[in-house]
């Protein structure tokens, strides 16, 4: 703890980096969220069809098939045989998520985040007290439940209440009563669990967690030796036990963030001052140490 | 190590403790998840699945629910279920053959477009599908039935002459017209809806049901003797008994003793 740690979330950050460099990650996440929507929504609203579909199985520019994996896993387990295009699209979507971080589809793709941030961002303004705080490994729980429950009625069992696909298809097709269902996730996340639904409890994001356990796309605490304790970092990760093993590491440890439960958002990197966190790759676990003038952060700054 | 058994005690108390608590949670969760998966498969009676689509069972272990049929239906025929505001399972597609019917395109294009299977790519041919049955549910008020000549339904439907026929028959009320009845014939009908969006009346009188409410189904062990007859130039078991048919009025065989069918023998203590 510092005398920092009393300041508002990301205040020094923007200080030293500007609105914009505080929050740059941020804001691509935004946009990459707009994007994949928008790349839905060119279709139905302007008659543009490169992607149609839903997030649950699409087509883009008539060629490329992609089919969420945990859906197909469901629809296996429940007895039907799919044909190869929806497998193919499953298996493309699996290789590019064990790559880039199965949980980047949380941050970056999930039309769901922005609601739960939402929550999160209010929570946060009201100061209100964290609520319920199931364990983390209950997602995993429900993963399982999700997936027994599919074997056993021979429905894809999740589809029949995710928000996830429910928002999505709700967007591009038409929403009924799904905007309720929506509400009730704000209001979870708002008034019964601090990040409660995203964080603790939604399966997708624990089968996605498992699809990248061993991604290459990772953020390093490179710079951990400048950390002055601000604690921001912890203040706005979504799931801020992935830091300390990095951050806090001994000598020799290393500091990847390499917990699967870590969404690649980076706003770790966004609001800390310091710049203690980048984006890498899990074999990069170069350390800066105090006075080490060899990686070019550094030496820029001394420049 | 006497010191660390407490220690660990308490640890396998808490991890069963908390492997119970998830237990517990999950079967709650998973008992109501597989109640609403249970009741997805409701499918309300108005609500027609696409060509091809499998029994409503297998088709909620097959649909992914991603919109691919409905997008590729240049008849905007299809579309999803939304949540509260449609019967059928969530994001599933369907349609309501009064509000829009199915064209029947030759490419089924919807078929083509689904990845998963759950329209089945073995409906190669239009006319075998079965999205459900026409069925004229209401002779009273069909205006064919009535004696009119409507025969909207038929004019339409595009396996005309045999998925639906007019049947002749005496008017008896005015005595010497004909009714034409329009007639399904189930082995033909695709369910396409047609014959339900043109019907005239404010409410149809003709309907396409789901197969399940449309049809009966003959037992498997039942034959019809005058088909195994014809097929087989005899009948099918040998020394059958010709019972005698049994008309109202006297006697015991009516080729004996034309008229009629009494006792063979009387009760005792009958009075007769």
């Amino acid at each position: 703890m510092s005398a920092k740690t009393k300041l508002p979330t990301g205040q020094e950050a923007i200080a030293v980096k500007g609105w914009i460099g505080a929050h740059k990650w941020l804001l691509l996440r935004r946009a990459s969220q707009v994007f994949f929507l928008a790349l839905f929504l060119l279709g139905p609203w302007f008659g543009i069809w490169w992607v149609s579909g839903t997030l649950a199985g699409s087509r883009t520019f008539g060629v490329l098939p992609l089919t969420d994996p945990l859906v197909m896993a469901q629809s296996l387990l429940a007895g039907h045989r799919p044909e190869l295009t929806a497998l193919t699209g499953a298996v493309i979507v699996l290789a590019v998520y064990a790559l880039i971080g199965g949980r980047v589809y949380c941050s970056w793709v999930c039309p769901i985040n922005p609601v739960t941030d939402a929550a999160h961002w209010l929570h946060d303004r009201l100061g209100l007290p964290k609520g319920w705080q199931p364990k983390r490994h209950t997602r995993l729980w429900v993963l399982g439940m999700v997936l027994l429950v599919s074997a056993l009625t021979g429905v894809i069992a999740w589809e029949v209440v995710n928000p996830i696909t429910m928002l999505h298809r709700g967007l591009v097709f038409g929403m009924g009563a799904t905007w309720g269902l929506v509400a009730a996730i704000f209001l979870f996340d708002l008034l019964v669990a601090r990040r409660g639904w995203c964080g603790h409890l939604c399966p997708v994001g624990a089968f996605y967690g498992l699809v990248g356990a061993k991604s290459l796309v990772r953020v390093s605490a490179r710079q951990r030796s400048a950390c002055d304790d601000c604690m921001d970092c912890f203040a706005v990760c979504p799931e801020n036990h992935v830091i300390s093993p990095a951050l806090r590491g001994k000598q020799g440890d290393t500091p990847l963030i390499l917990s699967p439960d870590c969404t690649n958002c980076g706003r770790c990197i966004d609001v800390c001052s310091v710049d203690v966190f980048t984006f890498t790759h899990r074999f990069d676990d170069r350390l800066s140490e105090p006075g080490d003038t060899a990686t070019p952060n550094v030496a820029d700054k001394a420049a | 190590m006497p010191a660390a058994n407490p220690s660990t005690q308490a640890d396998r108390r808490r991890f069963l403790v908390n492997a119970a608590r998830m237990a517990g949670g999950c079967a709650v969760a998973g008992g109501l998840l597989s109640w609403l998966a249970h009741d997805a498969r409701a499918l309300p009676a108005q609500a027609l699945r696409p060509p091809g689509a499998l029994d409503e069972a297998d088709f909620l272990a097959a649909c992914i629910r991603c919109g691919l049929c409905v997008r590729d239906c240049p008849y905007d025929t299809l579309s999803l279920a939304e949540l509260g505001a449609d019967g059928p399972a969530t994001g599933t597609p369907f349609f309501t053959a009064r509000d829009v019917p199915c064209e029947m395109c030759d490419d089924i294009p919807c078929v083509a477009a689904c990845p998963t299977g759950a329209l089945d790519k073995g409906l190669t041919n239009i006319d075998d599908a079965r999205m459900g049955t026409a069925v004229l549910v209401d002779q009273e008020n069909c205006l064919n039935f009535l004696g009119l000549r409507c025969d909207v339904c038929y004019r339409v439907c595009p396996v005309i002459d045999e998925a639906i026929t007019l049947e002749l028959s005496h008017n008896d009320r005015s005595g010497h017209h004909a009714i034409f009845a329009p007639t399904v014939h189930a082995d033909r009908c695709t369910g396409c809806g047609m014959c339900e969006k043109s019907c005239v009346l404010p409410e149809a009188a003709i309907k396409v049901l789901p197969v399940r409410l449309a049809r009966g189904a003959s037992a498997e062990h039942y034959r019809k003797g005058w088909e195994e007859l014809e097929q087989n130039g005899a009948p099918l078991v040998d020394g059958i008994i010709d019972l005698p048919d049994r008309l109202p009025g006297p006697g015991t065989d009516n080729l004996a003793t034309p008229g009629g069918f009494a006792p063979v023998f009387t009760l005792p203590e009958s009075g007769q």
